[in-house]
């Protein structure tokens, strides 16, 4: 080694070529990629289910068919016909009963989380509620399947336990982690300041929560309804397996029904390529897709809402 | 698409390991209905004969015969026959259908185990099933089914490209009709025997091989004053049961090579013999060990 002092490679030759130089640039790359990879994949995938399903709507759609007619019925050998109006219907009615379950349930939880514990409590809580949404679905169908069937069937007495009230108790119980998480971090975004104003006065906890707090993280907590309403909506697996899968307009709770997703999932796999049929399940691809993202960037414009205020 | 690309893949892998240990590979996809059986076959053909590799897929009656049409398997199996719709497409690209039977399958009607209804009309069962049809409840087949609230009937059918669901519409419900809406339409026969299993009020059907001894099977008429017949291997291979159906393996042109002995092999005794002791009945008489 050499004793005498040399200055830094960098400054005498900034673009010097060696390993640093070309890590530095994967790295950057990377990170780009990462970056872009999102919008990329979005826009790809859009593009994929337009490109496959617009076969179908330039093709044999029919507008008031397609979205007022409950008979969905892609392989009926003489009049095939695609109305998604039930499909639509036992989505909408499952993902609204697991709203009503999951709304409560995870608001609380927040609260309780958020609010009223502290230290270890609050953290052991945290992990639990994590832990919950990290359960697969085709689990949540299994356990709709295989216990709220048999359950329902004998506490309400109806003929088959496979039905609204099912998959709507089981999709609450699968979006309810992710809005507790959301609604628990709104409840951090409001200042310590508040709390301590409220406490001055003379609050007790609960008044602080309920009149403070709550009003305060309003927009947040109704984005984590928002985003648990797009889970629901595009949740498969369970739905298919404890809905029942079945074409009904709902007009209780104990019905059957089918759901849009679940309608994709069991019918893709065995259609023939290119046909009507496939491409029909494109276009309820499409829909699917809008309502997802027509919910997700509400939510996200909620939450820009509430940041821009601070 | 994805499922294409993948099968391509796997087919080359096959290939490649195949030509490099001196083995053939046959490649075997289609029919949920025979793909228990397909296995069975492809295992003890590969015990006897162990240059020659069977790869089995299941998928679905119509993901075999697309898969035949795209050239990408040499045996599609099938349980109801090509369309004809199927057929024009694979004459535009050059493929020829060739139809074998292999076997007959019995299509069984279900009831819950508690369910007192012995047997059951197929003009009946249309009107159970058919669009508008008039029976709705178990009273309106003469029965009371202990444990079903109002007696109301649960439909449990397949989904609606299963090559069982299109071969019951055409053998009960008849060439111009389609199924009532609000079946539950199950993803496979083994579902619809675990739903029947559960429910009181349920009816459903599926593939003799598919019967448990936890659910009911119903025996067939053809009309409501005839004698019934239970399903059954000798009934399905007598002609008498109403509702058998054959089962297809198509092949592109007349099979030749390694192919062409597999085919003669699964229509051999032994063949046939491991076919009905999977619950389906064979071609022709045969004695088993």
């Amino acid at each position: 080694m050499s004793r005498r002092h040399a200055p830094p490679r960098a400054e005498r030759k900034p673009d010097r070529r060696d390993l640093g130089w070309y890590v530095d640039k994967a790295v950057e790359v990377a990170v780009f990629v990462g970056g872009v990879s999102a919008i990329v994949f979005v826009v790809g995938i859009f593009v994929f289910i337009t490109r496959e399903g617009l076969g179908f709507v330039t093709g044999p759609f029919d507008f008031r068919q397609f979205f007022l007619s409950p008979r969905w019925r892609p392989t009926s050998e003489w009049n095939p016909t695609y109305g998604i109006l039930a499909l639509f219907a036992g989505t909408a009615s499952v993902t609204g009963l697991a709203m009503l379950v999951a709304v409560p349930f995870s608001i609380c939880a927040a609260v309780f989380i958020g609010e009223l514990t502290a230290g270890r409590t609050r953290e052991v809580l945290k992990v639990l509620v994590e832990f919950l949404a990290a359960i697969p679905s085709v689990v949540w169908g299994f356990i709709g399947l295989s216990i709220i069937n048999p359950l329902i069937i004998n506490v309400f007495d109806v003929a088959v336990g496979l039905n609204v009230l099912n998959s709507g108790v089981i999709l609450g119980l699968m979006a309810a982690p992710i809005m507790t998480s959301i609604a628990e971090d709104a409840f951090r975004a409001v200042p310590e300041t508040y709390r301590e104003a409220a406490e001055a006065m003379g609050a007790t906890r609960w008044q602080v929560t309920y009149k403070v707090v709550i009003p305060a993280a309003k927009n947040g907590l109704l984005a984590a309804v928002l985003l648990g309403i797009g889970r629901a909506f595009g949740e498969t697996m369970a739905v298919l397996m404890a809905s029942g899968h079945s074409i009904n307009l709902p007009t209780s709770v104990f019905d059957s029904v089918r759901a849009l997703t679940a309608t994709i999932a069991a019918e893709l796999g065995e259609t023939a390529v290119g046909s009507d049929h496939y491409r029909a399940l494109f276009t309820i691809g499409i829909v699917l897709f809008l309502i997802t993202f027509a919910i997700n960037l509400t939510a996200d414009l909620v939450i820009r809402g509430t940041r821009r205020k601070e | 698409m994805k499922q294409k690309l993948l099968t391509t893949c796997l087919a080359i892998l096959a290939i490649g390991t195949a030509a490099h240990a001196g083995t053939t590979v046959i490649q075997n996809k289609g029919s949920d209905t025979l793909v228990n059986v397909a296995q069975s076959w492809a295992e003890a053909y590969r015990a006897k004969n162990g240059s020659v590799v069977v790869a089995i897929s299941g998928g679905g009656s119509g993901t075999g015969l697309a898969a035949l049409i795209n050239g990408t398997v040499d045996i599609a199996n099938s349980s109801r026959t090509i369309s004809r719709k199927e057929v024009e497409e694979a004459t535009r690209k050059g493929i020829k259908p060739k139809e074998h039977i292999v076997g007959f399958d019995a299509l069984a009607v279900f009831v819950h185990k508690n369910n007192p209804l012995e047997k059951v009309a197929l003009t009946d069962l249309a009107e159970v099933y058919g669009e508008d049809g008039a029976i709705e409840s178990w009273k309106q087949l003469g029965v009371d089914v202990p444990g079903c609230k109002n007696q109301t009937m649960v439909l449990v059918s397949r989904q609606n490209n299963s090559g069982t669901y299109a071969y019951f519409r055409e053998a009960v419900l008849g060439e111009r009709r389609d199924y009532k809406l609000g079946t539950h339409d199950m993803h496979g026969s083994k579902d619809v025997v675990d739903l029947v299993e559960k429910t009181p009020c349920a009816v459903g059907y599926s593939g003799l091989a598919y019967a448990t001894d936890r659910v009911k099977m119903l025996c067939i008429a053809k009309k409501g004053e005839e004698s019934c017949v239970r399903p059954g291997v000798e009934t399905a291979l007598d002609g008498s049961y109403p509702i058998a159906r054959p089962l297809f393996m198509y092949t592109n042109g007349e099979p030749v090579g390694a192919t062409k002995a597999y085919l003669d092999w699964i229509l051999s005794d032994e063949g046939q013999c491991i076919l009905s002791r999977r619950g389906y009945a064979p071609i022709r008489h045969v004695t088993c060990k």
